[in-house]
Formats: structure tokens, C-alpha cells, sequence
């Protein structure tokens, strides 16, 4: 998946600009970024400094408004929608601050819908979802609805979901920002177990210092400027 | 794969108030549709199951309807001697000649009604092997009796076993009641054709109606009796007959019937589309959800729109079962060939229930469309943004 040198992502000369009542709001400017497979970085900055934009991008739910966007060996910029949704589900693991889980399918329905867009079987599916449910130790939640699960367990939920097709790019945008202390830092060592274990690039957007101290790499983002 | 159906399912049974609501207005669309659906195919079923394909009618040319027609005595007689007619066990031919007049008489609500008197011949019966007496004896031919339809009976005033009609300014004793297996001559009234013919004042018959001893035969007796110019008649299938008299009552039923539905069918679309359209809004970050994990917006749209058409299926299904319980109902409505009252039963059949329930369904659909596609074309990044 990686270029010949293992960088996973490649990004070049990326612009970002929304518009708001007709003005123009450049969001990232010049962004120059590229990470290899394997990698635990983490973006920070303050808010509205682009660093969630900057990782939309990459993930391929957002598009650049100039400059070039390479992930996985694949240009995103040239792919049509469907390809590109094609290609998230393969590539792309998300994690979101809200955990996003859907609320009328139990833990196991929803670590399951990433893989109902692959060709495993049932069974395949049902040994993959079991498997990453119990990575992240809810192995005995799985007929749990997310309201009947705490914010921690929902994030692990979460997680599962993230991993449980094999992406190659774990994308967590705030992963701890909706919890409490011991939650989060329960969060974050999984995060880096799966990153050391399973050899997963995590990209991770956060504004906790402590949070990114897990990272092997920091990046700070200031008024769409990257500054490593 | 598409999103599973648990999904959709899952979400109905959440908004339980707006799901029933929706459905409750879809099923009363879908109940009216299956309604006229109900009432025109009883009254065409009457009237279809009224002929037998084996009998032959003989009306004047250019009639539509037995009370149009008029057949002479002597051309009568003629007819009854074709040689292509069945015969009876005592070696007679099988074929009766009838007279039919109007009578206005009263329903047991006291509104008035235009009722079929036939006056029969002793064959009427035996070619009519749907009729059979349910209550006392047939009538005594050169006698004030009258026997009635089973349905003429339960709507007309007086019409009881035992009770007196007045007809033509005399009084008629009710001898015996038939069943005409739902057909029209449920709704008659008939007595001795000879006893009627002076006392309605009426020196013809109506029709003449025969069993053809082949079938094939028909070809042959038609061609000979429509080519005779003493009798200026027509000969048709007594089946076709009586189909033909229900077309433009069925039609117009239909046409009415559909109309109304479809008016009623538009405010249930504009339910549909507003639940749907509150369904996609309360759900904008879960359509997000799903896009970024890797779902096409053909399958977000897939499966809005199946949401919608399970929702109006819901609706369908409430609609044909309030319609069960309509099924065997008697009514009665004007038949225009013929300007008389005919009862018949709604009849709810499987196929008016599915037509019912596919109905639903593309109100679902259409009323689905709309919203489903506005879920399939959210940008991704703003629907994860929402609350």
C-alpha cells in the first residue's frame, strides 16, 4: 500500500479553503506532510487551526481545493465518489470524538458494517467481529445497544469498528475528547497497542498534550500552517 | 452489501408515534383503494356469475337490456323449436321465455327502489342450476304467488315468506324464497309469466333464454335467428350478456373509486415524504457515519427508500386488514343497463389485497424518493458535524 520508500501518506502543497457568506476562509495553507506506515502521529492546535480538516482529507471525506493528496498509493483527487467510498472502506479506519455508533444496532452490528462491504462470509464475519470486539475487551457486550454502554465502552465499540476490516490507516479525530480521564487513558493505550501490535498507522487529531505524548510524532497546526 | 435491514427496521420501531401515525394514514389510502377495488369487482361478480356460458339469450336486435326488448309470442315459439336446442328429461327443449318489468317498490328503510319482476316458465329454474329454494315452495303457476331472491328479501320491505306484496295493483303471496348463489337474480322477484303478461299488461316477452346442446352449436342457432327478418333479434352468451351490463357501472365505480384514492393518496405521500424527510434530518450524522465508513450513496439511498416502502407496506397491511371484515357485506347500487336496484356482496379478494398492498407500497416509494435522495447527496463532512 505504501510508496516504494513506506510513506503511507503524501501530501503536497495542499490548500484548503471555505467559503462563508460568499468570503473566502483559507483553512490550510501549503500543507507539505508525509507519514510512514507504522507511524502513531498526532495532530494538535487549537481549535479551528484545520487540524480535523486536515484529517478529512486524508481520510478521503473531504477534498483539496489545490495541491495534491496521496494515501495508500492511491491519488484521491483522481478517484470518482464511488471509488473513493470503495476505497475508504478498504484503507480507512475512523475514530470519532462522539464515537458515532448507530444507535439502534447492538456493539455487534455495528463492528459488523464495515466488513457487509467485503465478500466474507457470515461466518467470516462473525469470526472477525468477535475477534476485534474482544481486542478491545467487550467481547461479552456484543448484544448491547450503545445506550445501554458507557462512553468508554462506546469508543471501544468504536475501535472495534475501526479495525475489525484490517485498514490500513486508523484515522481518530478527538478519540478521548468526550471522556473522563480513565477512559481516555484506556483509550489511548489501546490505540498504541494497536499501533505496536498490529502494526496499524494511527493518524490522531487531539488538542490533550498528554494525548499526543503517545504519538511517536507531533505535529502542530497554526492557522492552517503545519509546524512539526 | 447493503445496510442491513435491521437498520431500517430498528429505526421504525424508534419512532413509534410518527411510524403509526404514517402507516395509519397510508393504510386508510390503501383501505379505500381496496374498498372500490371490493365494491366494483362484487357488482361486476354478480352480474358475470348471473350467465351461464352454456345458455344462449335471445333479446330484439339493437337492445342492450332485457327491458328494452321485446319478443312476440309466435317469435317466441320459433325459437324454442331451434334444433340446436338441449332438451329437457320429458323430451322438451330446455328453454324458458320471460318477461321483466320495473316495479318500484320500497326498502325496509322506506327509501324506494327500482326491483326486478321476472315472470318465468317452469324451465327458468332448470337453467339456472345456481337457483335453488331456500324457504317454503316455488309458486303455483295461475296463482297470485311470487317467490323472491334471497337478497331481495333481506332489503325489500315485505318480502318475507308468508307476506303480501302489492304488484300491479294486486296482492301477491311471498310462497317461497331463492338463493341465486350472489347473482343478480338474487335481487328479483319472479312469478308465472302467463298470470303476468295481463296483469303487467304486457302482450310480449322480453327475452327467451336456452341451453344449447353443444356449444359449438351457437355459430349455427345465431346465424339462423339473426338472419330471420320476421324476428329481428340477436342471440348472445347469457355469460357475455350479463358482463357486458356491468362494464359501465364497474368502469364507472372504478373510475370514481380511483379517483378518490388517488386525491387521498397525494396527502398520504405528503405524510410519507414528511416522515421521511424528519427521519433523514433526526439521522443526518448516522448518514455521515455511514458514507465515511465506505457506504455508496446508491446503497444510503437503497436503504431510505426501502425504509419508506417497509413504512407504507406497514400502512398497506393495516389498510387490507380493516378491508377483511367489508368482505360479504351486501349492498345494492343502481344498475344502469337496466335502471334496476341490484344487491351484491363486496368481494375482497388475495389479488385486491396485494393490489392493495403494492398501492402502499409505491405511495411509499414516492413519498420516499425525495428524502432518501437528499440523505444519499449529504457531504459527508457536514453531516458528521451535525449534532
Amino acid at each position: 500500500m505504501a510508496s516504494e520508500n513506506g510513506t503511507l501518506i503524501h501530501l503536497r502543497d495542499v490548500h484548503k479553503v471555505y467559503y462563508r457568506d460568499r468570503i473566502e476562509v483559507p483553512v490550510l495553507q501549503g500543507i507539505n506532510l508525509d507519514v510512514h506506515e507504522g507511524e502513531f502521529l498526532a495532530l494538535m492546535g487549537p481549535s479551528g487551526s484545520g487540524k480535523s480538516t486536515l484529517l478529512n482529507l486524508i481520510a478521503g471525506i473531504d477534498a483539496p481545493t489545490k495541491g495534491e493528496v496521496r494515501v495508500a498509493g492511491e491519488s484521491l483527487g483522481t478517484l470518482k465518489p464511488s471509488r473513493l467510498a470503495a476505497w475508504r472502506a478498504r484503507h480507512i479506519g475512523f475514530i470519532f470524538q462522539l464515537y458515532n455508533l448507530i444507535p439502534v444496532l447492538t456493539a455487534y452490528q455495528n463492528v459488523e458494517l464495515p466488513l457487509l462491504l467485503t465478500r466474507l462470509s457470515s461466518r467470516e464475519r462473525k469470526k472477525r467481529v468477535l475477534f476485534a470486539l474482544g481486542l478491545v475487551g467487550l467481547e461479552g457486550r456484543a448484544k448491547h445497544f450503545p445506550r445501554q454502554l458507557s462512553g468508554g465502552e462506546e469508543q471501544r465499540v468504536a475501535i472495534a469498528r475501526a479495525i475489525v476490516a484490517d485498514p490500513t490507516l486508523l484515522v481518530a479525530d478527538e478519540p478521548t475528547g468526550d471522556l473522563d480521564a480513565k477512559n481516555a487513558a484506556e483509550i489511548l493505550t489501546l490505540l498504541k497497542r494497536l499501533n505496536e501490535e498490529l502494526k496499524k498507522t494511527v493518524l490522531m487529531v487531539t488538542h490533550d498534550p498528554h494525548a499526543a505524548e503517545r504519538a511517536h510524532l507531533i505535529y502542530h497546526l497554526d492557522k492552517g500552517v503545519l509546524q512539526s | 452489501m447493503a445496510i442491513p435491514l435491521a437498520y431500517n427496521l430498528r429505526n421504525l420501531s424508534a419512532r413509534k408515534v410518527s411510524t403509526v401515525l404514517t402507516a395509519l394514514g397510508i393504510g386508510l389510502v390503501s383501505w379505500v383503494f381496496i374498498f372500490t377495488l371490493a365494491l366494483a369487482g362484487g357488482f361486476q361478480s354478480a352480474l358475470q356469475a348471473t350467465g351461464s356460458p352454456t345458455n344462449a339469450i335471445v333479446i330484439r336486435n339493437g337492445s342492450t337490456a332485457e327491458l328494452t326488448s321485446i319478443v312476440a309470442r309466435d317469435a317466441a315459439a320459433s325459437i324454442e323449436s331451434q334444433p340446436e336446442i338441449a332438451r329437457a328429461p320429458d323430451g322438451t327443449p330446455l328453454a324458458t321465455h320471460e318477461l321483466v318489468v320495473l316495479w318500484n317498490l320500497k326498502r325496509k328503510n322506506g327509501t324506494p327502489a327500482n326491483v326486478v319482476v321476472r315472470g318465468v316458465t317452469a324451465k327458468s329454474v332448470a337453467l339456472r342450476p345456481k337457483i335453488h329454494l331456500v324457504e317454503g315452495r316455488m309458486f303455483r303457476p295461475g296463482l297470485e304467488e311470487v317467490v323472491v331472491g334471497k337478497l331481495a328479501q333481506a332489503r325489500i320491505a315485505h318480502c318475507a315468506l308468508g307476506d303480501r306484496i302489492k304488484l300491479a295493483g294486486r296482492q301477491w303471496s311471498i310462497v317461497g324464497v331463492f338463493d341465486a348463489q350472489g347473482t343478480a337474480f338474487d335481487s328479483e322477484i319472479w312469478g308465472d309469466v302467463e298470470l303476468f303478461m295481463p296483469v303487467f299488461d304486457r302482450p310480449v316477452y322480453q327475452s327467451v333464454t336456452l341451453r344449447l346442446d353443444e356449444p359449438s352449436h351457437f355459430g349455427a342457432l345465431r346465424k339462423r335467428l339473426e338472419a330471420d327478418p320476421r324476428m329481428s333479434v340477436q342471440v348472445k352468451h347469457e355469460d357475455e350478456f350479463y358482463a357486458a351490463q356491468s362494464a359501465t357501472l364497474a368502469a364507472l365505480l372504478r373510475g370514481l373509486g380511483l379517483f378518490v384514492t388517488l386525491v387521498m393518496a397525494l396527502g398520504a405521500i405528503f405524510g410519507a415524504l414528511n416522515t421521511m424527510y424528519a427521519a433523514v434530518g433526526s439521522r443526518t450524522k448516522e448518514i455521515g457515519t455511514l458514507l465515511a465508513l465506505g457506504f455508496s450513496r446508491g446503497s444510503i439511498l437503497t436503504s431510505f427508500l426501502i425504509e419508506s416502502v417497509l413504512l407504507a407496506t406497514l400502512g398497506g397491511l393495516l389498510g387490507s386488514l380493516m378491508t377483511l371484515p367489508v368482505n360479504g357485506i351486501t349492498t345494492s347500487t343502481m344498475n344502469f343497463a337496466s335502471f334496476s336496484e341490484i344487491a351484491f356482496r363486496f368481494q375482497v379478494t388475495p389479488s385486491m389485497l396485494l393490489s392493495g398492498m403494492i398501492f402502499a407500497a409505491v405511495m411509499g416509494a414516492l413519498g420516499g424518493f425525495f428524502p432518501s435522495r437528499k440523505a444519499a447527496r449529504r457531504v459527508i463532512v457536514e453531516a458528521l458535524r451535525e449534532a
